[in-house]
């Protein structure tokens, strides 16, 4: 089997030494092939977004990390700052929730598509002409004339729009959206979401979609993993998830989520999301779930194959059967 | 007439040139549950703040239980009645809550302002408003800031019911929230309607949620009613193809976003160049009578 295009083995994460020193990822292993996408779902404090981050090498300053997030085979943790800027330039590109924090609002739409590439040493013309082509490709209408505009000129959707489309100037085999849709109104998020699906397969890229919304993953991604306080707890196909989610916290996150398509209310998991600093010895979940044991907060359960799903709960057969 | 705890009528604002609310009429049973929906832009913000008294509509009318309220309150014991009852959460307690004020004065402040609680009067319903809410001792001695965002939220509440009031304006109230624990606060607000008879107004742009929580919906678009109703029929039979746009933007499996992405620009045009804007008469929309704007 190739290598896949990301592979992040065992990643550990500990913020900087000080009042905020804490753990904040513990031992994430995931992996996306060319052409999938795969979701990162979680709620606040799970480490979805620092396990994103950590692929472009965009650590909190001073934090540590240890494993390995290979991009192609090369270890993002180990670069230096010029094979870093050369994988952000040409490898990985990352679209972030926010449009408005993403773009500099004193500079021309034009400047900011054409950065990356005047960095990298496009002429200006060539960049202006490739911008126009890439605004066309997101569904920006007359292109041109877009370049010479103001970000505030911008919905927020046709703004996301301009910062996919700069994502995708450096032609990335890779690309990370962390809560792309998250600030979109709802038939926004479908547009953005289609257009993302559509480059994806055009350019048969990889893409690794960072949520908190599981309906929105399983409409989209192939696989999906599931993290909670700093760990991921199960990891399987869209479809397996939600026929049969194996572990008690993706079960209680889908049985929470309000459906159109369902009779039965929402239903509460009780307590609140924890962090990883805060969690017991064992499972971080132990607390808030129906089907704890005495030992769930004291051992740590190994994750392991349990009926097509990577599952990491103690009682994942006993619970697989029911 | 007074059959219904709200009432609203024509209700109309504008901001410079631009009209935000345009002719919305609706009501509100005693004890029911409304969801305005809509996307930004669609004017259901600006509505609910019509309803609080935080902006003055510029024609139409509010009633609460019978009293109209649509000429300034007079003096500040009648705007003090007025602000009783209708309460209002928003969506982020970050912002909604004083950062340096602790939880408990944070409630115990609408009891001495509203109903002149003493001392002793008011720390025992405070005590009441907070186990009402799930909060205990712990969090009352708590800044916002120590608190979770659930909490906050819980806090947000506390001090909304403290009025008693007759209409709970919610405005994206759980939207900031985790998935579970959004549904901990939906289940709060459910046992507290059943247990007050408080009217709920859910100001809200997710159709899943208005599924769960609202027996009536008002879809809004650019300012206007497009579509409302009872929940179950609007949802399962959509009439207005505005209304078939946001249901099928909600994802799901099998959810085809390219479908959208072409139905909502076909849309765009259809009602851009539609009756809508050429004055075509609507109806006069009040739930649960079934209506559809062209």
């Amino acid at each position: 089997m190739a290598a896949p295009l990301l592979d992040i083995e065992d990643l550990h994460v500990r913020l900087a030494a000080g009042r905020a020193a804490r753990p904040v990822v513990d031992g994430v292993s995931l992996h996306v092939a060319s052409g999938e996408t795969v979701g990162l779902v979680g709620e606040s404090g799970s480490g979805k977004s620092v396990t994103c981050r950590a692929v472009l090498g965009l650590l909190p300053r001073g934090a540590a990390a240890t494993g390995a997030v290979r991009v192609d085979g090369s270890d993002v943790l180990a670069m230096s700052a010029a094979r870093l800027r050369e994988l952000r330039r040409h490898h990985v590109a990352m679209v972030f929730q926010d449009p408005r924090a993403a773009v500099n609002p004193i500079r021309r739409i034009g400047d900011f598509v054409t950065e990356g590439m005047r960095a990298a040493g496009v002429p200006r013309e060539a960049a202006l002409g490739r911008a126009e082509d890439l605004l066309e490709s997101v569904g920006i209408r007359d292109p041109r004339t877009a370049l010479r505009r103001y970000p505030h000129e911008f919905s927020g959707g046709m703004l996301q729009r301009v910062v996919i489309a700069a994502a995708l100037a450096g032609e990335p085999r890779l690309l990370l959206a962390d809560e792309p849709t998250t600030a979109l109104d709802v038939t926004t998020q479908a547009e953005v979401v289609s257009i993302l699906a559509r480059l994806r397969a055009e350019r048969a890229m990889g893409m690794l979609f960072v949520t908190h919304d599981l309906e929105l993953a399983a409409a989209i991604c192939d696989r999906v993993y599931v993290m909670y306080a700093g760990r991921i707890v199960e990891a399987q196909s869209a479809d397996g998830l939600f026929a049969r989610p194996r572990h008690p916290y993706t079960a209680g996150l889908l049985g929470a989520t309000p459906r159109l398509g369902s009779e039965l209310p929402p239903r509460a998991v009780p307590g609140r999301p924890v962090s990883l600093a805060e969690a017991p010895a064992g499972c971080a979940f132990a607390a808030r779930c129906a089907h704890a044991l005495p030992r769930c907060a004291d051992e740590q359960p190994v994750q392991r194959e349990v009926g097509g799903a990577r599952v990491s709960c103690l009682r994942a057969e006993e619970t697989a059967d029911d | 007439m007074t059959e219904h705890v709200l009432q609203v009528e024509g209700l109309r604002k504008a901001f410079g040139g631009h009209v935000a609310v345009d002719d919305v009429s609706f009501s509100l049973r005693p004890g029911g549950s409304l969801a305005i929906v809509g996307e930004s832009g669609s004017g259901k913000t600006t509505t609910a703040r019509m309803l609080a008294g935080l902006e003055r509509p510029d024609a139409g009318r509010i009633r609460v239980a019978g009293r109209d309220r649509s000429d300034a309150a007079r003096g500040r014991a009648g705007r003090l009645a007025r602000a009783r009852e209708i309460q209002m959460v928003f969506q982020d307690p970050y912002l909604s809550l004083d950062p340096r004020v602790t939880v408990a004065r944070c409630v115990e402040e609408p009891l001495r302002l509203h109903l002149g609680a003493g001392a002793r009067e008011g720390r025992a319903r405070r005590d009441e408003l907070l186990a009402r809410v799930g909060l205990g001792e712990r969090e009352a001695a708590a800044l916002p800031r120590q608190l979770s965002g659930g909490q906050r939220q819980r806090v947000a509440l506390a001090r909304a019911l403290a009025t008693a009031p007759k209409v709970l304006v919610l405005d994206e109230a759980t939207t900031a929230l985790d998935v579970s624990v959004q549904a901990q606060i939906l289940e709060l607000l459910a046992e507290i309607r059943r247990d007050t008879g408080v009217g709920y107004l859910f100001v809200t742009h997710d159709l899943a949620l208005v599924r769960h929580v609202a027996d009536d919906v008002l879809v809004l678009y650019e300012g206007r009613v497009v579509e409302s109703g009872p929940t179950v029929e609007v949802l399962s039979a959509p009439r207005h193809p505005y209304t078939r746009l946001l249901l099928h933007s909600v994802p799901r499996r099998g959810w085809d976003p390219a479908r959208i992405a072409a139905d909502r620009r076909a849309l765009a045009t259809a009602l851009r160049e539609g009756p809508a804007s050429s004055g075509a008469p609507h109806p006069n929309t009040n739930p649960p009578t079934r209506s559809v704007s062209p």
